[in-house]
């Protein structure tokens, strides 16, 4: 098939470094990957074209990037899957981090970010003689995680990265859950009690919008985004929840779960710790006095919805253990 | 100046294994790498790695026995006495520095079984266990405090009267050339696999340790001993691990016959490579094949199983050939894998370079001889890394820096390189010429080879040589740039294809995956030593070194 790759270069050496678009004609086997195209074009008609890949077999993790706007590995993309109507594809680098050269991304913090989350097992305690003893079932369970190759897709495509570089993201959190899931970490118990406190600390688990777009990313199901919702659950039960985050989610659904509602006055004092926190409550002032001037202040008494009963029963059935016969007193999640 | 005790070339699972070891006794170390870390193909390995575990009722002397006739008695058995007793504190270090293993019922570590061997001791994570393995050997490195070069493409060894004292390094982000001097410097280069076209091999597998050791003067041997692996998919090339067939696969052939009834029929698939692959190559040869390919059939399996132990073969399937094993047989062929081959080292990874050491694919121990079993290759990286690294640590101590002028060093290696992005465009590319050694390697010294075919290897590649000499590097730039690094590994890649295609036409006898259509037996009494190619005047020179045989003898190999 003929197609056409429409390529987002830079070149920092230029004059006046700058992003630019530059197109491709290439004939490829009908089965022929995107980066199959990208690697026929350096060798045949652009040797200044500039990416890493390696593996070809989406194993390395080396040739994330942009196809038609989203964050794909190059080498798991089959072309056919993403040609337009005239037979073209668009590529760009990986999104927030900054880019080296064409399709070469500073990796930089990335792997700071990986390092911050002191990235090997933490045992307490005597290692046995021979393994350790575990389920398959937790094992498989881990390397459902431990298969991320850190291409960075979930990192390129993190809408809370892109404008807080602090955030820890995605692929680091996921990285953590792999070790405060594994039983061989952390005290007899297997809780990772230090991390679990770390990372509930602001940049942490908190942080996380729930836009979903990194479990869309990753190439290779890991689903980063539904570990950070476990590392919060685990966090919580460890007893970390003397933090904006986890009042957030408790006063959340302890609202909806008593009135059926979002009780929008309270959950702000609710997740900085109550109307004693001074600093906070100061600092929500000029948010308080826009609303109220722009007519969006919460109604000052909440009010149950209509049936709310029908809402409670629902809580009870969803989590009955947290939800017995009384309701919205203890801090589950939403 | 850029200083260690202890400088690690590569950061697969053999390099960041050395490092870790030559840290821990003290070294002031460092590893370089032309990829990040875990970049390195040691994550594409899928099936597993071996051990005999004696708490399983294993025995290591069964292990080695598997493995001796499997090398088809090239293996020095003092190598594979070595690996084989080691293997089972190597595999539960591993477990304990966090791999995710999979478990048997009762929580320890599960088995599955592999090509040539007579007990299931292959020790795996899904079929993924490479990268299981090499990702927690890079949390292990980050622990460690082991300096890390990463992207740094290592271009030269800097040689004064005969003694490596370091290397020359291009930082590739920067474009920037670096010395770095180092007492004891360990290759943990991998393998050679894009010598070949197609192969399983990463792109990045360009045999540079084993050109820069050879071009220093060390030995290179048994490098006509290529494997070939039954299972990589028709079109790519890429690897469907042994680990089918050792959960049960079927090889069949255009008709649907389990073909190997006639070739192994007591082990059947799970025969070894060198065997499977021929026994294939002869059904196609014969035409019961379609399109050049043969079929692996896992339909029996069951989705449950594939879903739990293959399922990145299956996406792979899925991914490059729209074929799903868990519906359909997947068309396969042999294909070029792995060399048993590189560089000759003592079972401390000493080379015959004072102060080097190799080990992992880059290096000949030899624990593989003429055929690898499969899943001793991981095995093989972490024991002799380890020991290379805890070796070159303890010899660091006496040994002192090379005095040598880094500013001198550094340009000339400039003026080399501006030479090279000087040429004039003329208009080959280094692409073909890597494509034309990778179909002749693959086509002349293939599963069957014979003195015709291998002698017009090396009419081919020498031709190749003098286009190599003009080829322009199209990119002049400095930051990334990835024209002018496949360039200089062309340079790598041909000198390790000579030196294989020299040794394949010197070893006038079948023994292993080395199978000569004109000397179809093994032959003992001439043959039964090692091949050792050394850089000459005007290229390889052979000479030969005994096999080490302690107590076990030699046999027929029937599988
Ligand atoms: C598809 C596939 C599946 C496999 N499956 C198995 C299996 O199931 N079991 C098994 O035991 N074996 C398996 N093998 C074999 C095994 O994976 C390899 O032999 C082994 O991982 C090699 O490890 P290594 O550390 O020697 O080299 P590699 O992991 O290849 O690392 C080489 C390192 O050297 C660096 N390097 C190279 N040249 C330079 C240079 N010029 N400058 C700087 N750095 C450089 C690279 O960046 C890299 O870090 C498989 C191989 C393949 C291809
Ligand atoms: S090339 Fe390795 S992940 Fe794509």
């Amino acid at each position: 098939m003929d197609v056409t790759v429409k390529i987002k270069r830079f070149d920092p050496e230029a004059d006046h470094p700058e992003s630019y678009w530059q197109e491709y004609a290439v004939a490829l086997p009908d089965n022929a990957t995107v980066l199959d195209a990208l690697i026929k074009i350096r060798e045949e008609q652009d040797g200044t074209l500039t990416l890493r890949c390696s593996c070809r077999s989406a194993i390395c993790g080396s040739c994330a990037m942009r196809i038609n706007g989203h964050a794909a590995l190059a080498c798991k993309t089959a072309l056919s899957r993403v040609l337009d109507g005239d037979n073209a594809v668009v590529v760009e680098p990986a999104g927030v981090m900054p880019v080296v050269k064409d399709l070469t991304v500073n990796f930089d913090p990335f792997w700071d970010k990986i390092r911050a989350v002191e990235p090997y097992l933490q045992p307490q305690g005597a290692e046995p003689a021979g393994e350790y003893i575990a389920s398959n079932e937790s094992m498989l369970h881990l390397s459902g995680v431990t298969a991320c190759i850190m291409c960075g897709a979930c990192v390129s495509d993190c809408t809370v990265l892109e404008v807080d570089p602090t955030f820890l993201g995605p692929a680091a959190l996921a990285k953590a859950y792999r070790f405060t899931a594994d039983p061989r970490d952390g005290n007899r118990e297997g809780v990772s009690r230090e991390r679990l406190h770390q990372l509930s600390e602001p940049t942490g688990i908190w942080d996380c919008t729930r836009c979903n777009e990194c479990v869309e990313a990753c190439p290779k199901g890991v689903a980063p985004m539904d570990r950070i919702m476990a590392l919060r659950e685990q966090a919580v039960n460890a007893g970390f929840t003397r933090n904006n985050g986890a009042r957030h989610t408790s006063a959340f659904t302890e609202s909806v779960g008593h009135s059926g509602r979002l009780d929008e006055l309270m959950l702000p004092i609710k997740s900085v710790g109550g109307i004693t926190n001074v600093g906070a409550m100061l600092s929500y002032a000029p948010v308080g006095w826009r609303a109220l001037t722009h007519g969006k202040m919460p109604p000052l008494r909440h009010k149950n919805v209509e049936n709310v009963e029908n809402v409670r029963r629902l809580f009870r059935k969803l989590e009955p253990d947290l939800y017995g016969p009384e309701i919205g007193k203890s801090s589950p999640f939403g | 100046m850029l200083e260690h005790d202890v400088l690690v070339i590569g950061a697969g699972l053999a390099g960041m294994r050395a490092a870790i070891a030559a840290r821990a006794n003290g070294a002031n170390t460092a590893i370089i790498s032309k990829v990040h870390p875990v970049r390195s193909h040691s994550n594409a390995a899928q099936g597993g790695i071996n051990a005999a575990l004696l708490d399983r009722g294993d025995d290591w002397e069964d292990h080695a026995y598997d493995t001796i006739k499997g090398s088809d008695f090239l293996g020095d058995q003092d190598a594979i006495e070595v690996m084989c007793r080691s293997a089972g504190k190597a595999l539960i270090d591993m477990e304990h520095m966090g791999v995710t293993f999979n478990r048997d019922d009762e929580g320890k570590l599960g088995t599955r079984a592999f090509g040539g061997q007579r007990r299931a001791r292959t020790f795996f994570v899904g079929d993924f266990t490479g990268q299981a393995l090499l990702h927690v050997m890079f949390e292990q490195l980050i622990k460690s405090g082991v300096q890390s070069y990463e992207e740094w493409f290592v271009t030269s060894l800097i040689i004064e009267d005969g003694q490596v004292g370091g290397v020359t390094a291009l930082e590739i982000r920067t474009g920037q050339l670096h010395a770095i001097r180092a007492k004891t410097i360990i290759f943990c280069t991998g393998g050679c696999g894009r010598l070949f076209e197609p192969s399983t091999n990463a792109l990045i597998v360009t045999g540079d340790g084993m050109a820069l050791a050879y071009n220093a003067g060390a030995g290179l041997m048994d490098m006509e001993m290529v494997q070939y692996h039954p299972t990589t998919l028709a079109g790519s090339g890429v690897l469907l691990s042994e680990a089918a067939r050792g959960e049960g696969a079927y090889l069949r052939d255009k008709n649907g016959n389990r073909f190997m009834e006639k070739y192994a029929p007591n082990m059947m698939e799970l025969a070894s490579r060198d065997v499977v692959s021929r026994a294939e190559q002869t059904e196609i040869n014969a035409g019961n094949g379609i399109n050049g390919c043969v079929f692996l059939d896992c339909t029996h399996l069951g989705e449950a199983l594939i879903t739990e132990k293959l399922s990145q073969i299956r996406e792979i399937g899925i991914d490059l050939a729209g074929v799903d094993m868990v519906r359909e047989p997947v068309p396969i062929r042999p294909g070029m894998h792995y060399i048993m081959g590189g560089i000759k080292t003592d079972i401390d990874g000493q080379t015959t370079l004072p102060g080097v050491y190799a080990a992992g694919e880059c290096a000949n121990v030899s624990v593989h001889g003429g055929n690898r079993l499969g899943a001793n290759s991981l095995l093989d990286t972490i024991v002799f890394g380890e020991r290379s690294g805890n070796h070159a640590a303890e010899a660091s101590r006496s040994i002192p820096f090379l005095p040598f002028n880094e500013q001198e060093v550094v340009s000339r290696e400039e003026q080399r390189i501006r030479e090279m992005l000087e040429r004039p465009d003329n208009g080959d590319r280094w692409g073909n010429i890597r494509l034309g050694m990778g179909e002749s390697m693959v086509g002349n010294v293939a599963v069957y080879r014979d003195h015709q075919s291998v002698e017009e290897a090396i009419r081919d590649l020498g031709q190749l040589r003098d286009r190599y000499a003009q080829v322009p590097v199209h990119n002049k730039n400095r930051v990334f740039n990835t024209d002018l690094v496949f360039a200089l590994e062309l340079g790598y890649m041909l000198d390790v294809a000579d030196t294989i295609a020299v040794s394949a036409l010197d070893r006038k006898e079948s023994r292993g995956a080395q199978a000569r259509t004109d000397y179809p037996s093994r032959d003992d009494e001439n043959w039964l030593k090692h091949i050792v190619a050394k850089k000459g005047e005007v290229g390889p020179e052979i000479s030969y070194l005994p096999v080490t045989i302690t107590k076990w003898e030699l046999e027929e190999r029937k599988y």
